[in-house]
């Protein structure tokens, strides 16, 4: 196989020294990438369009983690889909031709997949320069299924819990699911549409809102982008301010998931526990920086809001209770036969399957995808701190939620070791939008899900002309309907916990 | 489970006091609610939440509201997961057009009488999504909204004070 780096002649670059080199290709090279992904050689982690051009971000393992993105001039609207090789693709192509209106040639799904007709406009981003998109037709044509006694159930748009908003289409016979079809895009709001023509601080507000659970870690990527583009680095502090939040971040959402999954299958007092943990998280960031979520509190150029010393006081005393209690949780959830015998060996991924959509976070690394971007594509300060990064085989709903209790614990370390080495220096530094040769950034950075990806563009005055948001929940959602496939309906809600997935980061 | 039972009756309860309302705040968040209608509740209200097409950040304050600390069920308020069950609606988000149909039969399926609650600035005014090609903008754009609670997410404090409004004589 080749490995990427030979493939991509980095001579040619847009900037040969930026961490993630952007080469324009010819269609032949473009079908040479999608078959390696196909074959499973490289690993898909982004594929957009701007304006007439489509770019498609692609990571190699070998020898040691890289990412490059590849770009094509679309021709008459068109360009080869690479979902035809990559099913990976497919949905993003899908969302791509509902956005931009361009059209992936032998994409084996013609149907539409953000846009449900209700818009008033077609191609939304593609402005004046894109052909007129045909319009999208009334309903929606499932998937078939046939065979003798199935029947379906639709669940969704709005479901029981408190939850956001996403269609199931269940196809059972008797309890046992046959096939779980999705249909997501109920919580597309524009964003990537309100992104262009922002400020860089507008935008970064809009980032750090594409998924609000992650909110932090979309702005930090939103931040590394705009500070590539600009050529700007944030001053030392800053950068470990951000590693605290996005640890916090990290935690919190844990606890919610572990409490979350044992209360799918009926067993409250953890869910009780954990959320009491979760909850003290939160009044933790909130006492240190002014919010629960820490939201817009990471901004481009460093952070918006410095730690005070009695701040590291209430974090040292929250990682003490968090230190003491997380045992005492594991203990109960492992020693919990009735609760074991709902989540160990229900909503198998197999490992096979995480390694081809390149699934990130806990989804990814319970069925042994050994990737965490803050160790094989590192960002500072993660290089200058020890952890590890758990990883689990099995792929069912008790190995996610292992992988979970094991990470808040890694957290708990990490965040140690950053109260310890905080450096002093300035928060912020100024970035002139107007300023910097690049004007394009890319960025990744681990949420508490997985990898997010930012990809950025400014125009000459320094407003965004176009940005590109992929959450990680683009590799997960097609993961949950193969994992879900042979498990009761009844143990849907506790498979899908086990996910998590977002539906707005998806659906933007 | 033992060790963690008896250490939870050992314990002191976790749960915060309920929050002081003050009338200036009250009125400033209610605005129309039915007195008629309230007595006619009683002092138990049965919620459904609706997510237009929020961020989710409003969904992690409104389960923050069901934690031990909260406790949103002391005060008569509970989640239900139907909205034919439901007394009131809480809506959240810049009410995507591709969710408002969904919204709209929500409320047609809430029995009467019944109470729609903005929460978050996107269901309050549309937030930063105000002018998108993609949404309707504020609730009350699709429903008549009863009771606004804003924050960019309102804090779970800010929604149970505005919650109790709707159960106070």
């Amino acid at each position: 196989m080749t490995p990427l780096a030979a493939l991509i002649d980095t001579d040619r670059a847009a900037d040969p020294e930026s961490r993630w080199p952007r080469v324009m290709v010819d269609a032949d090279t473009w079908l040479d990438i999608a078959a390696q992904l196909g074959a499973g050689g490289w690993t898909l982690v982004g594929l957009w369009a701007d304006g007439q051009r489509v770019h498609m971000a692609v990571a190699d393992d070998a020898p040691r983690p890289a990412v490059a993105v590849v770009s094509l001039d679309a021709e008459d609207g068109a360009y080869p889909s690479v979902g035809r090789y990559h099913p990976a693709a497919i949905r993003l192509e899908r969302a791509l031709r509902d956005l931009c209106g361009l059209r992936p040639e032998g994409m084996p799904d013609p149907r539409p997949w953000l846009d449900h007709g209700a818009w008033g406009v077609n191609a939304p981003l593609a402005g004046s320069r894109g052909e007129p998109a045909p319009s999208v037709p009334e309903g929606y044509t499932f998937l078939r299924v046939d065979g003798e006694d199935l029947h379906e159930i639709p669940v969704g748009p709005v479901h029981a819990g408190v939850i956001e908003p996403g269609h199931f289409r269940f196809t059972v016979d008797g309890e046992t699911v046959v096939r779980l079809e999705q249909r997501l895009g109920y919580t597309h709001k524009g964003l990537e549409s309100l992104l262009a023509g922002s400020t860089l601080d507008h935008a970064a507000r809009l980032a750090g809102r594409a998924s609000g659970d992650s909110t932090v870690a979309w702005a930090l990527a939103f931040a590394h982008a705009a500070e590539a583009a600009c050529g700007v680095a944030p001053p030392p502090r800053a950068v470990w301010l951000r590693a605290l939040m996005a640890e916090l971040e990290r935690m919190a959402n844990h606890f919610g998931d572990v409490g979350g999954v044992c209360n799918d299958a009926s067993f409250g007092i953890l869910n009780a526990h954990c959320g009491v943990l979760r909850e003290r998280v939160l009044r933790a960031a909130a006492s240190c920086f002014g919010h629960r979520l820490m939201m817009d509190r990471v901004v481009p150029g460093g952070v918006a809001v410095d730690l005070e010393d009695s701040g590291i006081i209430t974090l040292r005393g929250l990682l003490k209770e968090i230190h003491r209690r997380l045992p005492q949780i594991a203990e109960l959830y492992d020693q919990t036969t009735s609760l074991q015998d709902r989540t160990v060996s229900t909503g198998i991924l197999r490992p096979a399957l995480a390694q081809r959509f390149g699934a990130g976070g806990h989804v990814g690394r319970a069925s042994g995808r050994d990737f965490d971007t803050r160790r094989d594509l590192p960002y500072p300060p993660y290089e200058q701190l020890r952890f590890t990064v758990p990883v689990q085989t099995e792929g069912d709903v008790n190995a996610r939620v292992w992988v979970r209790i094991r990470e808040i614990d890694q957290c708990v370390g990490m965040i140690e070791q950053m109260l310890a080495l905080l450096p002093d220096s300035p928060i912020r530094v100024p970035v002139d939008a107007a300023a910097g040769a690049l004007r394009e950034g890319m960025a990744m950075v681990e949420s508490f899900r997985g990898d997010v990806l930012v990809w950025l563009r400014l125009d000459a005055s320094g407003t965004v002309a176009r940005c590109h948001l992929r959450d990680p929940s683009w590799f997960q959602w097609p993961l949950l309907e193969a994992a879900i496939e042979g498990n009761i309906v009844a143990d849907f809600p506790i498979c899908n916990k086990s996910f998590n997935c977002s539906y707005s980061g998806h659906d933007l | 489970m033992r060790r963690i039972l008896l250490e939870s009756l050992l314990r002191r309860p976790v749960t915060d006091a309920a929050p002081k309302l003050d009338d200036a705040e009250l009125a400033a968040l209610a605005a129309r609610i039915d007195v008629a209608a309230r007595r006619r509740l009683g002092r138990s209200l049965a919620i459904r939440e609706v997510d237009a097409g929020s961020c989710n950040g409003c969904e992690l304050e409104i389960n923050a509201l069901q934690n031990a600390v909260y406790d949103l069920e002391r005060f008569g308020l509970r989640f239900v997961a139907s909205p034919r069950h439901a007394d009131v609606l809480m809506v959240t988000g810049p009410v995507t057009k591709n969710m408002r149909i969904a919204l709209e039969r929500t409320y047609e399926a809430t029995p009467a009488p019944k109470w729609v609650v903005a929460v978050g600035d996107c269901a309050v005014s549309g937030g930063l999504f105000a002018g998108s090609y993609a949404c309707v903008g504020p609730a009350s754009a699709v429903v008549p909204v009863s009771l606004a609670i804003p924050g960019c997410p309102p804090t779970p404090t800010a929604m149970l004070k505005g919650l109790l409004t709707l159960l106070r004589s």
